[in-house]
């Protein structure tokens, strides 16, 4: 396999990384939050996909449309849900002390993956396609890559735009950046920070839906996959920089170029290559490859 | 005059440490009240109360007739009271004209707006999409006190105003204030310069440890009470 | 005489000593009794339980042993040294495969084997400080995983130690079950001992008051001549330590590790959950989650996911309505303190 072909799968292999991290960006930049959950939620929502295709079978478009609309209902569901997790639940962890919401997260994520083991046994599952996961598209030069994930890399890249445009013009960006530079300052020009908070949970959520579909699309999805995940979020945003979602976007395509090149070299050392040079990245350049500077 | 806000033996409590010993504060509509006083005596304590940072028993402060003592931050600002913090906090992710739409948050109603802010300090409107702190100390005072206009407040507070300034920047800030006050707003300054206190102020009221040590007309007070008052001697 | 004059007189009486520090209560004295009533009885279990008996319990305090040990380590690192860490396994496992290592091919006695194992884990937590104080907060503490990750997948790729699917330890193999179940079963009370008076000490000296002081604010700590850094990398080196102690003993026990128990993140969930139970920061804590935690794992670990979904309610519980752990909620409501590290101010 060329060169080529590697940075071609790698890069695709990102975008779907890229997915896993934006909702982990998010959720730093605007309330300091490690949610060690991120990857347990996603295969939450991969497995929800998968039990509301199996419970709405006969009213669902046949074929391949099935799985999008099933991903479509899926995500207002996932917005209320990241909504009442963090004004019921998360908020009450916030602080300067990182550890209360560290152990709620550990915590959900045991829960998530423990309920997910006695409803659906630890059997991977996957999402039919009909196919969609083998087609593959020809590309300039001979190459060849799946259509798939393609389409993946694409919406990785609409995702990471929308939330930047989000952030950056919006009424609602404006909030998160005030609320997150100062929390007390905020509140004194009216904003109510717990309501603020249970908002970009909710648009949090919404990539990580995304991200659960496509996943159980792509590939299998088990109970135990979440701290795997996690781990892959985690490097995409601490490669990237923090502060800037084009920045995690670039950690997770290098994540996912590193990652192939392991790969290739030896099936078993992928993952550990991807490890290594984020460790090695941590060392040179701690604070990642786009930081957004805060004076 | 109208009775705009009052305070009753406000206390304040950071933790177990007490910082305000009962505090009896009035100002009316129209008024400038100035509040001096050493460092540590309560004066920045006594503002964070007023605006909901510092939490009081709900009687000890009433404005426009309204106990308010205690209220969050955000419904006092929607009440009408509005901070130009001590050291500007301003919000360093935001541009200088993010910074002033922030302060409309609490959409109230009033003279106050986005272009009225620019002709009163026509540098920020030269600035508006830079980065609000990357303007010198002058200009980051300035926008914060647009932005704390910005909420069309019924009474200012201005939590020392010269910090860090020189002299003739703070004097171009002061100058600003009559024309902040014409529509009949009210100002309580926080002001560690005394005579700069004494010009701008009807009223001045000096604290000392947590308490008010002296207060009157800024006209009648004279030097040596000012000064008794001020060091607590 | 009343009261207050009586007490006045006696402030005259005794005009050096107005006011002193205290360092035990009356809670701590008993409690010590019973610890080493409770010490020498486990001691010389092997001469008055049954034997049948016996075995198993010698079997089974050696795992509670280890527990233990970890989530003392972890406490010490995260509520001491507010350095919350999710990847303290890479070195649990670390002692485990160094002493199987030095057993199995360098033909050392495998008890001897275990504290070198745990120095072969503080020897390893240097570097990885290095990579691992880059990051702060929350983002640290995942960062740890990723290494005790990189640990993993880096020793199961080993065949001399059996790859992913591990290896036994051939060391014990001529020595009688009794005799090496009694001895793993001293080794094990003696390392507990040994981490209990360790951290105790540790924390009343003017180490501890430092760790304190960095816990509650870095700068201020720096500001007065702290060796923030230094202090950090001690406690980092010796949560290590301790960490390691506990893998190599876990598997002395075992006789059979594997990458995926060694490395496991379990060890730090169950170390996380006994300590935010018991209550973070307080020496007590550790010891009463541990056994809540066993109780817990007696009664209910038949229902296996149901077992572990109920654990992780209970920690969310905890954390957002008892913040102090259940130990510190009743040392609060009812002033118990056992292991006395706080000085009450009697004036």
């Amino acid at each position: 396999m060329s060169l080529l072909e590697i940075l071609l799968q790698g890069l695709l292999l990102g975008g779907l990384y890229a997915l896993f991290a934006l909702g982990q960006s998010l959720l730093f930049g605007v309330m300091r939050l490690t949610n060690t959950a991120q990857g347990d939620f996603i295969v939450l929502a991969a497995f929800a996909a998968i039990a509301g295709l199996a419970a709405l079978g006969p009213l669902l478009p046949a074929g391949r449309a099935a799985p999008f609309v099933v991903g479509a209902l899926l995500l207002p569901i996932s917005f209320g849900f990241g909504y009442a997790l963090q004004r019921w639940v998360l908020n009450g962890t916030l602080g300067r002390d990182p550890l209360p919401s560290l152990v709620v997260t550990f915590g959900l994520s045991i829960v998530i993956q423990n309920l997910l083991l006695e409803v659906f046994s630890a059997d991977p599952r996957s999402i039919e396609t009909e196919g969609l996961n083998t087609a593959s598209v020809a590309l300039p030069g001979g190459l060849a890559a799946g259509v798939l994930p393609v389409g993946i890399f694409a919406v990785a890249v609409a995702a990471t735009a929308v939330l930047q445009w989000l952030f950056a013009r919006t009424a609602v960006g404006r909030s998160f950046r005030a609320v997150s530079d100062d929390k007390e300052i905020a509140e004194l020009m009216g904003l109510d920070a717990r309501k603020v908070y249970a908002l970009a949970t909710a648009i949090a959520f919404v990539p990580i839906a995304v991200a659960g579909v496509l996943q159980a699309m792509r590939t299998t999805v088990s109970p135990a996959d979440g701290p795997v995940l996690l781990l892959f979020a985690f490097e995409a945003v601490i490669m990237g920089g923090m502060g800037s979602f084009w920045g995690t976007l670039a950690g997770a395509l290098l994540l996912g170029v590193t990652q192939q090149i392991g790969f290739r070299l030896d099936p078993g050392w992928g993952i550990w290559f991807g490890h290594i040079v984020f460790l090695a990245l941590l060392v040179v350049r701690p604070q990642g490859l786009f930081p957004k500077t805060r004076s | 005059m109208t009775r705009l806000l009052e305070t009753t033996g406000l206390v304040a409590f950071y933790g177990d440490a007490q910082a305000l010993f009962g505090i009896d504060f009035e100002l009316s509509a129209g008024e400038i009240v100035a509040v001096i006083g050493a460092n540590g005596a309560g004066k920045s304590t006594f503002m964070k109360s007023l605006t909901g940072l510092v939490k009081s028993e709900r009687e000890q402060i009433r404005f426009g007739g309204a106990a308010i003592g205690g209220l969050p931050p955000a419904e006092i600002v929607r009440r009408g009271i509005a901070l130009v913090p001590e050291g500007r906090r301003l919000f360093a992710s935001l541009s200088v004209e993010e910074n002033l739409k922030m302060g409309a948050t609490a959409k109230r109603r009033g003279p106050w707006h986005l272009e009225r802010i620019y002709r009163l300090f026509p540098i920020l409107a030269d600035k508006r999409a830079e980065p609000a702190t990357a303007l010198s100390g002058g200009q980051q005072q300035m926008v914060a006190i647009g932005r704390a206009l910005m909420s069309n407040p019924s009474l200012l507070l201005c939590d020392e105003l010269s910090l860090g300034l020189a002299p003739i920047v703070i004097k171009e800030i002061y100058d600003a204030l009559p024309a902040i006050c014409a529509e009949g707003m009210s100002i309580a300054v926080v002001e560690q310069d005394v005579s700069m206190a004494r010009q701008v102020s009807h009223r001045v009221y000096c604290f000392q440890e947590g308490r008010v040590s002296l207060h009157g007309q800024s006209a009648e007070l004279t030097r040596e009470q000012i000064s008794l008052a001020y060091f607590g001697i | 005489m009343n009261a207050s004059a009586a007490h006045a007189s006696s402030r005259e009486r005794d005009g050096s000593d107005l006011a002193h520090v205290e360092r035990s209560t009356r809670t701590s004295h008993a409690a010590l009794v019973t610890g080493l009533v409770l010490v020498a009885l486990a001691a010389t279990l092997p001469a008055w339980a049954p034997a049948e008996v016996a075995s198993s319990w010698m079997r089974e305090l050696v795992e509670i042993a280890c527990y233990f040990i970890f989530a003392m380590m972890w406490n010490l690192l995260a509520g001491y040294g507010g350095m919350v860490s999710i990847g303290q396994q890479a070195f649990f496992g670390i002692g485990g495969y160094v002493m199987l290592a030095l057993g199995n091919f360098a033909g050392v006695n495998a008890f001897v084997a275990v504290p070198l194992g745990a120095l072969a884990a503080a020897a390893v937590a240097v570097p990885v400080s290095f990579i691992a104080f880059r990051l702060a907060g929350g983002y640290f503490a995942i960062g740890t995983w990723v290494i005790a990750d990189v640990f993993r997948l880096s020793v199961a790729n080993v065949s001399a130690v059996g790859g992913g699917s591990g290896t036994s330890l051939t060391a014990l193999r001529g020595i009688e079950k009794a005799t090496r179940e009694t001895a793993t079963f001293w080794m094990a009370l003696a390392c507990v001992i040994a981490s209990i008076a360790f951290v105790y000490l540790f924390l009343r000296s003017k180490n501890g008051l430092a760790l304190l002081a960095i816990r509650d604010n870095e700068v201020a700590a720096e500001s007065q001549g702290i060796d923030v850094r230094g202090m950090k990398l001690a406690v980092y080196v010796v949560a290590a330590f301790g960490c390691g102690l506990a893998g190599a003993l876990y598997f002395v026990g075992n006789l059979r590790i594997s990458p995926d128990a060694a490395f496991s993140v379990n060890w730090t969930a169950f170390a996380i959950f006994m300590v935010v139970i018991g209550g973070i920061g307080r020496i007590e804590g550790p010891i009463v989650g541990v056994l809540i935690f066993w109780a817990l794992n007696k009664l209910f670990s038949d229902y296996g996911t149901w077992y572990l979904l109920g654990l992780g309610g209970l920690a969310i519980v905890v954390t957002i309505f008892f913040k102090q752990g259940l130990w510190g909620w009743a040392q609060q409501r009812f002033g118990w303190s056992v292991f006395s590290t706080q000085r009450r101010l009697r004036l």
